[in-house]
């Protein structure tokens, strides 16, 4: 692997990370619990698309194989997609949402405060651009999960099983490979290491607020940055790529 | 010879095409006028990531300039430095209130949670005693408010740093 190689896989990871969250997002429109959630939750969709547009865009340039980011959102099979197991899970109920926006949303903060320092400078732009709407998506989302685990018991029941359910998936967030090593070798992007510790802080702050339990079982679940995915992201493609698989090229 | 001066005049009739009180030189979203020969290259940023008014702005940026006998245009998107609501002018934050869209005020924090949201001047009657209902409203760009004096919901323009 050389360094556009390792670039390519790179900004394509965090690509797909705010492309599938954000499709997930959008399947809330029209069914939020309340009017102004419905709104909330398409808006950090419409912020996540943002992001996702200028790093496949990007992705696509890094690769100099002439496809667009349209190209990589539409066109590509799902071993491919290399987005985190975490942000394909689905919705399930608003709770569920909330926390699975939570755990990503606290490592986003971090991980863009850092990619900032990054040399290679359309990385740093678009984490630049992206912080400023990732604190107001963390504190939206912070903010219902101490609502909802400090609420009412059924509410707390609801959310700590989702906690219980996404937790498996957390440890990925901090997945490297020789990809980042090579590209923290060539100076591109900074050391992530000590987001792991920003993120442990801040999860089990609010978590205490929020009167949950962290689950006691370590059995953590990765391969989404491989490419290999649970059963779910299928579905979420199939839907995604519907248009451009039928209608090949087409633009509306 | 293309003068630039004449073309920050000509942008200054663009408006916004979702808060269309706001030219887009209003709003800061025109970052530079290069004027090389007779090519105008126009840089812009976007107020939000996904902001879907980008393509648009563009186009009508061209279309503007067009009118006006400029032919030779491109339009630049730039991300950094990120756009802050620093930015919009002091005209454009009077344009706002009186549309009825309380503009930023100074500062947000967004790092404490639960904290007391900074409380928004209601752009109908000037009362202070106004709640946020939601953090996120009509456009990526704006939250929900509401007036507790007057009753009125109005938009804030929520303060981005």
């Amino acid at each position: 692997m050389n360094t556009q190689e390792a670039l390519f896989e790179y900004t394509l990871r965090i690509g797909d990370d705010s492309l599938i969250l954000a499709h997930r997002l959008s399947e809330w429109c029209g069914h939020g619990p309340i009017l102004e959630e419905d709104i909330a939750m398409t808006n950090i969709a419409l912020d996540l698309i943002g992001q996702a547009t200028t790093l496949l865009e990007y992705a696509g340039e890094v690769e100099g194989k002439g496809r667009t980011g349209d190209d990589l959102a539409f066109l590509r099979f799902d071993r491919q997609y290399k987005n985190l197991l975490l942000v394909e899970q689905p919705n399930g109920d608003f709770g569920m949402t909330m926390m699975r926006q939570f755990l990503f949303d606290a490592f986003r903060k971090p991980f863009f405060e850092k990619l900032i320092g990054a040399k290679d400078l359309r990385l740093s732009a678009i984490a630049e651009k992206s912080l400023k709407e990732t604190k107001y998506h963390l504190k939206h989302s912070s903010e219902w999960v101490i609502r909802l685990g400090d609420g009412t018991m059924e509410s707390h029941n609801r959310i700590q099983e989702s906690l219980n359910t996404l937790w498996r998936y957390t440890n990925e967030l901090f997945y490297s490979d020789e990809v980042d090593a090579l590209l923290i070798k060539e100076g591109l992007i900074p050391n992530m290491s000590e987001i792991f510790d920003i993120w442990n802080e801040n999860v089990k702050n609010v978590l205490a607020e929020a009167t949950l339990t962290i689950p006691s079982n370590n059995w953590k679940q990765d391969g989404g940055r491989k490419g290999y995915h649970s059963e779910h992201l299928g579905y979420i493609l199939a839907e995604l790529q519907y248009m451009q698989r039928a209608y090949p090229n087409m633009e509306w | 010879m293309v003068d630039e001066e004449k073309i920050w005049e000509y942008l200054e009739e663009v408006s916004d095409p979702e808060i269309p009180v706001l030219t887009v030189v209003d709003l800061g979203v025109v970052r530079s006028i290069d004027v090389q020969n007779n090519h105008v290259e126009v840089t812009i940023t976007p107020t939000y990531s996904g902001c879907p008014a980008m393509k648009v702005i563009e186009e009508d940026i061209i279309e503007k300039l067009h009118d006006r006998g400029i032919k030779n245009v491109s339009v630049k998107l730039t991300l950094s430095p990120a756009w802050t609501t620093d930015w919009i002018s002091e005209k454009g934050k009077q344009k706002l209130r009186e549309y009825g869209i309380a503009p930023p005020e100074n500062e947000v924090d967004k790092s404490v949670l639960f904290a007391e949201p900074t409380k928004v001047t209601c752009p109908n009657c000037g009362s202070k005693n106004t709640k946020m209902v939601s953090q996120f409203g009509s456009t990526a760009c704006k939250a929900h408010h509401q007036c507790l004096e007057c009753l009125e919901p109005f938009d804030y323009f929520k303060c981005l740093k």
